[in-house]
Order: C-alpha cells, then sequence, then structure tokens
C-alpha cells in the first residue's frame, strides 16, 4: 500500500499495513501493534532455529538478487570464533525504486526489529544500518526510533548503529558499503572472500536489504508456513514483494503484492494504466538495472523471480518503471547510461571507460549525428561490458542498451536515418 | 609430488605449485606471461584493469588470473577466443582516452600498454571523434611527475603509498571516466621511497624528473649491479646509454630489496660519471708526479715493497670490492699490517612494509666485507699510525688526510687538487663500481655481485686488477 493510496482489494498487506500511521513510528504505536513481539520470541529461540524458520519460509533477498536469506544468514561461521556483524542496505538508489524509503518512513521499528532478529541468528553483537545519504526524512525518523527502542532496552545486548551514506549509487553494492562503513572509499571488493568468510572490517558478516529484514518479524510471527503459502505461481518465490511503480501511469506509488502476481494487473489495475488517451510501450520491472520488457512481455509477466526471467528480464529490486507511447525510449536510454557513467566508480576498465563511451554514442545518436555502425558499436561494447568486472555496475548499464536495440531498434533508427528530430541533450 | 603442492594445467603444460598460490604466477612457472596492469608481485591485489581475465575450464564466466587461486586439477587457458576478446576489449578501452603521445613518452619502449596492445591489441580504434579526457600534468614530488593523460588507474601507485611505504598520500580521486590519481592536498610525494611509483607505473603516467626526456628505452644497456648508496646491498640495474649511466632502477631481489630501491640510491649514479677523472698511472720523477705507462707504475710500486719492511696501513673505501680489499692486504702481507676505513653517516630511512628494508644509515656498499678481512673502523688510529709506517696504501680514499714518512701509494679514481694523496710516490687510476665487475658484501653477510657497466676511462683498470698484478709479481701468498 503506497502511501498516500488507499490499500487495493488484491493487495497482500503485511510490511505496508501501517503506512501513512504515524503513530506506528512510536515505540509505544508500534509495540500496541504488536512489534517486537517477534523479537521477543527470537531471543528465546536457538539461532539456528531462527535461521532455520527463516530458511523454511523461502523468503529471498529483497535488494535485488533474490538470494535465499535463511542460506544466507547459514553461512555464518558455526563456531564463533570472532565478531561478526550485521549489515543493513538502506542505501535504496537504484532508479525507479522507493520501497525501503516508505518502510523506514513509516515502519522504522519493523526494520530495527527484523535487523535484531537476523543479528541474533547469525550471532553478531553490532549491527550497522547504512542509510542513504539523501533520504533525510527516513533518517530523522529512524533516529528517533532507534533512541526510543535503545532508551527501552529492547534490543538487549545487540548494539545498533545508523551510518549515513554520502550519496554514491555504489555504495549500494554490498562490498562497497562495507568499504564505506569502513571509512574508505567506496569500490566494490573482489570476491571471494565473501562477507560471510570476511566481511565489514575482515569479519564475518551478513548483509540484508530493508524490506527483507522487515518481513522477518512477520514470518516468525506467523510462521514459516503462512509465509510459504503466499505465492501464486513459482513455489520458489514466496511472501509478499513492494513493487514501487513510476513514469506513465495514473497512480504510482508502493504496491505489496503476493509473488506471482500478474504485472498486468499491477499497471492496470491497482495503478490505472497509462494516462488517458495512452498505450502502454515498455517496463522496467526490477529497477534500472535490469533489461526492458516490451508491452506484450509485460503483459504476460508474474511477478516473482522466476517469472521475470521467463520474459527476459529480472524482479530486481521491484522498481517499476513503466513507459507509454510517447517516450522516446533512446533518450530514457540514454538517461539511463548516463547514469552508470556518473556513479561508476573507476575502478574496473571495462565500466570506468564503457559506461561513459555508451553514453557519448547514445548522445551522438540523440544528436541526429550517429553512425549506422553505431549500434553493432553499442552491441558490442555491451557485450564487452558484461560479467567481467568485479561488480554488476557495468552490466546494468549494458542490460538496458542490450534489451532496448533489440526491442525498439525502429526508434534508433530513425534517428540514424534523420526522420526523428534531434534531440537537445544537456 | 610434494605435499601441499597443487597440480594444474595452463595452455596445455603441466605445473605444480604450493597452495595459495595465484594463477597468474603459476602461469609464469608454465611459461606463460598473462598480460596484466594493476597486478604486481609486491603490491596487494586489486583485482581492477581486468586485463588479465583467462578460461578455467568449469568456471561459469572469465576468471582474472590475478586474484584467482590454483585448485588441484585446474584447466587454465589463456589463448582462448573468449579470453583474447575479453583482453583486447580491456586494450580498446584503456586506449579510448589514451593520448597516444608514445613519441615523447619517457616510458616508449619499456611500456606495457604499448607491449600488450602490440601482442594482442587491435589496429583501429572505433571510439572515433569523440575527444579525449585531458588534464594537466602535476607535479607530485621532488622526483615525481603525474601526466593523468596516460594514466589507466591501475593503483599501483596508491597502494605501493597505502600498503609499502604507508604514507597514504596517494588516492584515486572522482569517479568513472572523470577519475584521477590525486594527492592529498597538503601532502607531497616525497617519501624516501617514493621514486618507486614511477618503476610501478606500468604506463608513462609517473615520471622521474631525474630522467624525464633524457633517453629513449631502446638506447639503454642494462646491467645487473648493487647500490652503492648504503650498506642495504639493494640489486640494482644501471641503465647506461652511450657509456654514460643515466637511470638506476631496482631489480627484484626477494631477500634484500624485493622491488624497490629507495630515492637516495636512485639519485646515487652521478658521481659514476665524473669527467675529472684520474687516467694515467702518475709516478714521481724529479719530485713532481708525471704520467706514464702501467708498466713503469706497476715496477715502481714492486720496487717500494721489495725496498721496505716493518710496518704497512691501508687506508681503504668501503665502497670498493671485496676482491680489492683482499688484494690490497695480501700486497702488504709481507708487512705488520693495519688497515682501516671510515664510512659516512646519514639518517636511516626504512620501507615500513618490507621487512629488514632501509636506507642505512652507514652509506657504503662494502663495510661488512672489509670488516671481515680484518679493517677496523678505527680511522683516527690508522692516520697515526700511517706517519711511521714504511708503505701507506690508499685506496680510493681522496680526502684521506694522510701524512706519512714512508712510502705513499695512492690506488684511486679521482684526486682533488689540495688532496694529501698528492704526495704519493705512485697514483695508480682505477675503475669505479660501474666500470668493473666486483663483490660487496651488505650489512648481513650476504655477498652480492656486481657487474660492469662501462668501460673505464683512460687507462683506468679495476684495483682488484692492480692490485693482483703487483701481488702477482711479489709472488706473494694467499693470506688467511
Amino acid at each position: 500500500m503506497g502511501f498516500p493510496h488507499k490499500p487495493h482489494p488484491r493487495e497482500t498487506v503485511v510490511l505496508s499495513q501501517f503506512f501513512g500511521d504515524a503513530d506506528a513510528r512510536t515505540l509505544k504505536g508500534w509495540t500496541k501493534r504488536g512489534g517486537y513481539e517477534a523479537l521477543a520470541q527470537a531471543l528465546k529461540m536457538d539461532p539456528v532455529a531462527v535461521t532455520d524458520v527463516v530458511k523454511e519460509s523461502g523468503l529471498r533477498g529483497r535488494g535485488g538478487a533474490g538470494f535465499p536469506t535463511g542460506l544466507k544468514w547459514s553461512f555464518m561461521p558455526k563456531e564463533k570464533k570472532k565478531a561478526h556483524y550485521l549489515c543493513v542496505n538502506a542505501d535504496e538508489s537504484e532508479p525507479g525504486t522507493f520501497k525501503d524509503r516508505e518502510i523506514m518512513r513509516w515502519t522504522p521499528h519493523a526494520l530495527l526489529e527484523g535487523s535484531a532478529i537476523a543479528a541474533h541468528a547469525i550471532r553478531a553483537e553490532v549491527v550497522y544500518i547504512y542509510i542513504r545519504g539523501e533520504f533525510t526524512e527516513p533518517w530523522t525518523i529512524m533516529e528517533r526510533a532507534l533512541a526510543e527502542a535503545n532508551a527501552a532496552g529492547v534490543f538487549g545486548s545487540i548494539k545498533i548503529y545508523l551510518h549515513r551514506g554520502a550519496g554514491a549509487y555504489i555504495c549500494g553494492e554490498e562490498t562497497a558499503l562495507m568499504n564505506s562503513i569502513e571509512g574508505k572509499r567506496g569500490n566494490p571488493r573482489i570476491k571471494p572472500p565473501f562477507p560471510a568468510a570476511a566481511g565489514l572490517f575482515g569479519l564475518p558478516t551478513t548483509i540484508n536489504n530493508v524490506e527483507t529484514l522487515a518481513a522477518v518479524p512477520h514470518i516468525l510471527k506467523r510462521g514459516a508456513a503462512w509465509y510459504k503459502g503466499l505465492t501464486l505461481s513459482n513455489p520458489k518465490s514466496t511472501g509478499t514483494k513492494l513493487f514501487s511503480v513510476c513514469g506513465h501511469v495514473q497512480r504510482p506509488g508502493n504496491y505489496e503484492v503476493t509473488m506471482g502476481f500478474p504485472l498486468k494487473d499491477l499497471l492496470y489495475d491497482m495503478c490505472g494504466g497509462p494516462p488517458a488517451g495512452r498505450t502502454l510501450k515498455a517496463c522496467i520491472p526490477g529497477g534500472s538495472s535490469v533489461p526492458i520488457l516490451t508491452r506484450e512481455e509485460t503483459e504476460a509477466c508474474l511477478l516473482d523471480y522466476e517469472g521475470v526471467v521467463e520474459k527476459g528480464s529480472m524482479l530486481g529490486s521491484g522498481g517499476v518503471i513503466v513507459f507509454d507511447d510517447s517516450a522516446d525510449m533512446v533518450y530514457q536510454i540514454m538517461r539511463l547510461a548516463r547514469f552508470y557513467a556518473h556513479e561508476s566508480c573507476a575502478q574496473c576498465t571495462q565500466c570506468r571507460e564503457g559506461t561513459a563511451w555508451t553514453t557519448k554514442i547514445m548522445e551522438r545518436i540523440l544528436a541526429g549525428q550517429g553512425k549506422t555502425k553505431d549500434l553493432d558499436l553499442l552491441l558490442d561494447l555491451s557485450e564487452n561490458m558484461t560479467g567481467k568486472t568485479i561488480c554488476v555496475l557495468s552490466d546494468s548499464c549494458a542490460a538496458p542498451i542490450v534489451s532496448g536495440i533489440k526491442k525498439f531498434r525502429g526508434e534508433f533508427e530513425a534517428y540514424l536515418g534523420g526522420k526523428r528530430q534531434p534531440v537537445m541533450v544537456g | 609430488m610434494a605435499d601441499g603442492m597443487i597440480n594444474l594445467t595452463i595452455d596445455g603444460a603441466p605445473v605444480s605449485v604450493p597452495a595459495g598460490t595465484l594463477v597468474i604466477e603459476a602461469a609464469k612457472q608454465a611459461g606463460v606471461l598473462v598480460p596484466h596492469y594493476c597486478y604486481h608481485p609486491g603490491l596487494p591485489v586489486a583485482g581492477v584493469c581486468r586485463m588479465c581475465l583467462v578460461e578455467v575450464e568449469k568456471a561459469p564466466k572469465l576468471q582474472i588470473a590475478c586474484a584467482t587461486t590454483v585448485t588441484e586439477g585446474m584447466v587454465v587457458k589463456t589463448q582462448t577466443a573468449p579470453a583474447k576478446a575479453a583482453r583486447q576489449s580491456v586494450l580498446e578501452f584503456l586506449l579510448i582516452n589514451h593520448p597516444l603521445d608514445c613519441p615523447i613518452c619517457d616510458q616508449a619502449g619499456e611500456c606495457e600498454l604499448q607491449d600488450f596492445v602490440f601482442q594482442e591489441g587491435q589496429a583501429r580504434t572505433r571510439y572515433a571523434e569523440f575527444a579525449k579526457r585531458f588534464n594537466p600534468v602535476e607535479d607530485f614530488g621532488p622526483d615525481v611527475l603525474y601526466v593523468p593523460n596516460r594514466c589507466i588507474l591501475c593503483t599501483r601507485c596508491v597502494r605501493y603509498m597505502e600498503d609499502i611505504a604507508k604514507e597514504p598520500v596517494l588516492n584515486v580521486s572522482e569517479r568513472g571516466d572523470r577519475a584521477y590519481i590525486g594527492i592529498h592536498p597538503e601532502a607531497r610525494l616525497d617519501h624516501p621511497w617514493a621514486g618507486n611509483v614511477v618503476d610501478l607505473c606500468p604506463v608513462g603516467s609517473l615520471l622521474s624528473k631525474d630522467f624525464l626526456h633524457k633517453a629513449r628505452a631502446w638506447e639503454l644497456d642494462k646491467t645487473a649491479s648493487i647500490c652503492t648508496g648504503c650498506s642495504q646491498g639493494c640489486s640494482i640495474t644501471l641503465d647506461t646509454r652511450d657509456e654514460v649511466v643515466v637511470r638506476v632502477r631496482p631489480r627484484p631481489n626477494l631477500d634484500v630489496n624485493r622491488y624497490f630501491i629507495c630515492d637516495h640510491g636512485r639519485m646515487h649514479y652521478k658521481w659514476m660519471n665524473r669527467g675529472d677523472r684520474i687516467e694515467a698511472p702518475l709516478v714521481r720523477r724529479d719530485g713532481e708526479l708525471t704520467a706514464t705507462d702501467w708498466n713503469e707504475a706497476l715496477d715502481r710500486v714492486v720496487g717500494i715493497l721489495r725496498g721496505a719492511s716493518g710496518k704497512a696501513v691501508a687506508l681503504v673505501s668501503p665502497g670498493v670490492s671485496t676482491e680489492a680489499l683482499a688484494a690490497a692486504k695480501r700486497l702488504l702481507s709481507g708487512f705488520t699490517w693495519s688497515g682501516a676505513f671510515q664510512v659516512v653517516m646519514g639518517e636511516e630511512a626504512p620501507l615500513p612494509g618490507v621487512p629488514n628494508l632501509a636506507l642505512r644509515a652507514e652509506r657504503a656498499p662494502n663495510a661488512k666485507g672489509a670488516e671481515q678481512l680484518g679493517y677496523t673502523r678505527d680511522y683516527a688510529a690508522a692516520i697515526a699510525a700511517a706517519k711511521s709506517a714504511a708503505v701507506v696504501l690508499v685506496l680510493d680514499d681522496p680526502d684521506c688526510a694522510v701524512a706519512t714518512n714512508g712510502a705513499l701509494i695512492y690506488l684511486g679514481t679521482v684526486l682533488g687538487e689540495d688532496a694529501a694523496c698528492r704526495r704519493a710516490e705512485v697514483i695508480l687510476p682505477i675503475a669505479n663500481v660501474a666500470e668493473e665487475e666486483g663483490t660487496f658484501t651488505n650489512r648481513d653477510g650476504r655477498e652480492q655481485r656486481y657487474y660492469q657497466a662501462k668501460p673505464a676511462p683512460g687507462m683506468a683498470q679495476p684495483a682488484a686488477w692492480v692490485l693482483g698484478q703487483l701481488v702477482t709479481t711479489l709472488g706473494l701468498a694467499a693470506v688467511s
């Protein structure tokens, strides 16, 4: 339920139940709504048992990769020899995604509670919540909630710290985030070692997304079987997911649906479809880093990890960007490329040079100065930028280029052939 | 196979390496150099240039050889089409903003960008009309210039200053294709070991001001040598152009200096090219020093030594070879012998990231060798003893304030106008370290050979040869 929208009857409201309800932000209000019961329950359980419940629920990472959460927790060393850390990735900066922001704005205690449960499960003493620098309002609310909970001694021996990002997109990459917390330049690290072996400060670390952790208290309270049952198609994708819908729809916002919900129904029923007189042209289903879907693919797509992959894209972060027939796909793709060129951390050669070069070619095409060979060049550069770098920022820049050229080649060719007015690219 | 050894195949060649070895190092053993930029055996792995991508059987995608550890039965292929294509694309990306100013670049001829583009790059760019990135040249420190346009952001310099020199003044500034190597606004690259960033730089981005536009790499002859700057005994290469030493670079030696030398040692070569050298043997004839040939000069020394008896003193430089020091001692073995040397002292400057490596306070390469032969550090006592000695031999110590009633013999490279040794009976011209082959013993007792890099001027000969001739003529036996 995306505040200020009222919940749509077809939504399955779990995480977003209290969006818009200011009283839920306070410790008292949250406790009144059943908050921190799950934590109390978890603290009485063996960490392995908590992990097993989450494993059984089928919860998968909501940050983009969709890695099974319980399995991730179980990678932490069985025998605890060093300090363990939990990092919470609240650096939500994927273009088109704004679900974690709302979770922190309205239900800060849900995140804190989920974090404390996870910390107990992985036997971490310290939790760092890395909040995107631009999120001023969520930051203030989280700070207030944390102070309140700490004053009440809710977390016992678990220490939770908020860490504020400084505005780099790449710091949302898990190892770059750890470098950033350590006070270093936010560059992704080479893997292995994976965070569970050597993460924050070189110690065993688990990192989870805000939405993932916010779901954990519900799983503990209502049971793994309940969560596992929340699926409309593939049993490998369970639970509810928040989708941030933006772009050319009548009611943009956050919508919480059960895994496997049809994308078509999300866009037309809940969001009211494209503006009057317009038709749907394309959709990016999982944040700007995933391939673009055509109208046909969009309308046949089921919103779960497997369903979106089947249609040639990825569920990603659940940031749904919608384009109607007025959208200039070439321009939109240029904007995405430019974003990645701006945000590349500059470590890997392919990404540093490739994202900028790709952007220059896209700008040239829009300016009416493109060359016929440019499309093949873009595809070749994208191929060279995919699967060869430390992190996936480079791949993310290539994804919309490749899918865009494949699916909207005509629009590119219109610029190349002089059939479309050049666009001033500022 | 020995325990703990891992067997793998690289380009069809089986190799066996210790567990934990990186693929890039294992490949070297198979005779395969995987092209790379950011990897350097003396630095922590960064894995950022993505140049060393190779195919590893059963891996889902190409792997970087510099960050992949060997596993039993691993099959590595460096020459498959996908691996070559990936490396070719990295080269293309690296070149789009590179100025290609090789004709005026000091690195040309020893540039890894040139080498690997020549080896596996493509002939033409597809970057075409776009302007290249431009940033002005920056003055980083006393001997280092940064040319950002040529930089490939391999970060070797940053990692060296951070992890080896432990003075992290360099960083990567900015992001994306705007990135460049930055320096702390209030810092200079003036660490006593900072010059190594110039050698570490695989391209012509970090340059030595001292070597700037001095020579092209292909004009240089390279000779293995040992640094004479202090008693550490770092392995170095003397680069000569037209018989002039123009550059000193570290030569890898894992037991002494790994891949590095200090700036003092790096700059400690200009004296090797001195023009004011003694070029002919001189003998005293009618009270005047007169140039002569080697036969007469050596005969004169033989005559002096045969005609003298009693006490002999050798005042030697701790910068001459062990061979010369031994021969000098042997030459005076018929006398009551004493020998001494003096060492110039300076400040010690360690390289924190490498154990037991420092610019040593003792600024001489062979003090240990001299000591082992019985020469003492009591120079003042030797000077005092020289007064009444029958023979005094001064070996390449031009500033030696010696006075003697006996016969003074001087072997040296140079001699000042007012030097005390001008009073010698015989002056014999010898070669300096760059002009001869010899051995030094470093402070840890490690004997190390150095080789001749250029010819000696005039009639000068290696001291060991000169002293050897005399020993042979006199028929002296070896002394213990």
